[in-house]
């Protein structure tokens, strides 16, 4: 009995001391949500300008750019996985991943051949465990992405699709090189504390449709169409618009693949938080069954030992009344 | 007086914005002044270039502005930049290490952008490299 006792202290302390940590965790996870949200806020004004700029310059320049333009027949599609470098974050790169098989199985289907890029420690040791080919992997800045972080991916993936535009058949191209024909990325978007969706997208070619689609430029055509018409007209452009194209558009892509990147690390920090949140509550209640056990097996033994006491007591009285 | 209205943005946050004069800002056609009602314009910032807002109370703001744009409303200014820096900001030792840093490396694309950057910053802070 007594033995049962100290196994079961065991595992409440340790239990107890688990809990501390998914505590601690819950905190630093609560903390990050809240600044990762702040950088979320703070990268929307230029967001909002670079999109604002570019629909002024697609509304001028004829929109004739490789990253704008639908390849004839694309045979590769290069995807782009967000996904966090720790795990303890609950379903969060079980959802991205399986969100990202969809679109992989679609992509296949459609007789494109997918191309993974994948951002975080979780996917890659996904897809290295099931021997799957990874293009290349960006790693170390999941919780708290800085916008260089963002520079190399956008930079790696734009040469591949600029390579990938003279590729023929079965075969590399003049350039040598295997590119693709389309961008996409899979990244979980942060809708509130309680609500992360795994989402994706395809970045290129970008369809004009698809830069109006963002929230603030249905915004702004809701307070005032004509005025912004107008001015559109008549702007000037220095260098060329052709040139400026050239030199936004790949900024562009980085600025979506920042965004992403961002709303990728609040939602991280949002499901840790959560499931931080629920594996605590989970040890405190075991904690609490566990002291119980224990506290009726002292409880018995406390019995037990009196019985035994009040017994011994009865059995020398009764023998010295024989005496 | 006329005023314009000037936005300064960066990727990672909005650094400035408020009532200007003038802005003076170098594109890569050349040295570009902007008075309120100037004709819309989009431009692309030279790299290692500095930009100048006049802000209504006479103050020069003088910001090292890296891979940028600029574009030119009927309402104002908004200068667009992957960095940043408002010279006040700028760590002056810090730059002219990083130059010669990466003035060693000729031949690396990304040595060269960071001497731009420092460049940049050097100017902005008044002095000529």
């Amino acid at each position: 009995m007594a033995g049962n006792l100290r196994a079961l202290r065991r595992r409440i302390r340790s239990t107890r001391s688990t809990k501390k940590i998914f505590s601690a965790q819950e905190l630093i996870a609560g903390a990050r949500i809240v600044r990762a949200q702040a950088r979320v806020e703070a990268s929307k004004p230029y967001a909002r300008e670079i999109t604002r700029v570019l629909s002024a310059l697609a509304s001028s320049a004829s929109l004739d750019h490789p990253l704008l333009t639908e390849r004839e027949s694309p045979k590769r599609a290069a995807v782009l996985v967000i996904t966090s470098d720790r795990g303890f974050a609950g379903s969060y790169n079980v959802n991205v991943l399986r969100r990202t098989e969809e679109l992989l199985g679609l992509l296949r289907q459609e007789g494109k051949e997918p191309v993974l890029y994948v951002v975080g420690r979780k996917g890659e040791t996904y897809y290295r465990f099931r021997e799957r080919d990874v293009e290349q992997t960006f790693t170390g800045f999941s919780e708290q992405p800085g916008y260089a972080d963002a520079q190399e991916v956008g930079q790696v993936l734009i040469e591949a699709f600029t390579s990938g535009e003279d590729d023929t058949d079965g075969g590399a191209g003049a350039d040598g090189i295997a590119g693709v024909d389309e961008l996409h990325i899979v990244f979980t978007e942060f809708r509130s504390l309680l609500a992360q969706v795994p989402v994706a997208k395809r970045m290129a070619p970008l369809e004009v449709e698809e830069v109006e689609e963002f929230d603030y430029e249905r915004e702004d055509r809701e307070q005032g169409v004509a005025k912004d018409d107008g001015l559109q007209a008549a702007y000037e452009f220095e260098p060329s618009a052709e040139g400026l194209l050239d030199a936004l558009l790949p900024k562009y892509v980085t600025t979506r693949i920042y965004a992403a990147m961002l709303e990728a690390a609040a939602s991280e920090s949002a499901s840790r938080r959560r499931a931080m949140k629920s594996a605590s509550d989970n040890a405190e209640e075991l904690a609490k069954n566990l002291s119980r056990q224990a506290n009726q097996i002292r409880q018995a033994d406390i019995t037990q030992e009196i019985s035994e006491i009040v017994g011994g007591a009865d059995a020398l009285v009764s023998s010295g009344a024989n005496d | 007086m006329a005023t314009l209205q000037v936005e300064l943005v960066a990727v990672e946050r909005k650094i400035w914005s408020g009532e200007a004069t003038t802005v003076i800002a170098r594109t890569t056609e050349g040295e570009l002044g902007i008075l309120a009602g100037h004709a819309p314009v989009l431009a692309q910032l030279a790299d290692g270039g500095v930009v100048t807002i006049r802000t209504t109370e006479g103050e020069d703001l003088v910001v090292a502005a890296h891979g940028g744009f600029l574009s030119i409303t009927g309402e104002g200014v908004s200068i667009l930049a992957e960095t940043a820096e408002i010279s006040s900001e700028i760590d002056v030792e810090r730059a002219r290490e990083a130059l010669r840093r990466a003035e060693g490396e000729k031949d690396d694309p990304d040595a060269q952008a960071a001497v731009r950057r420092a460049q940049s910053r050097l100017r902005a802070v008044g002095e000529t490299v």
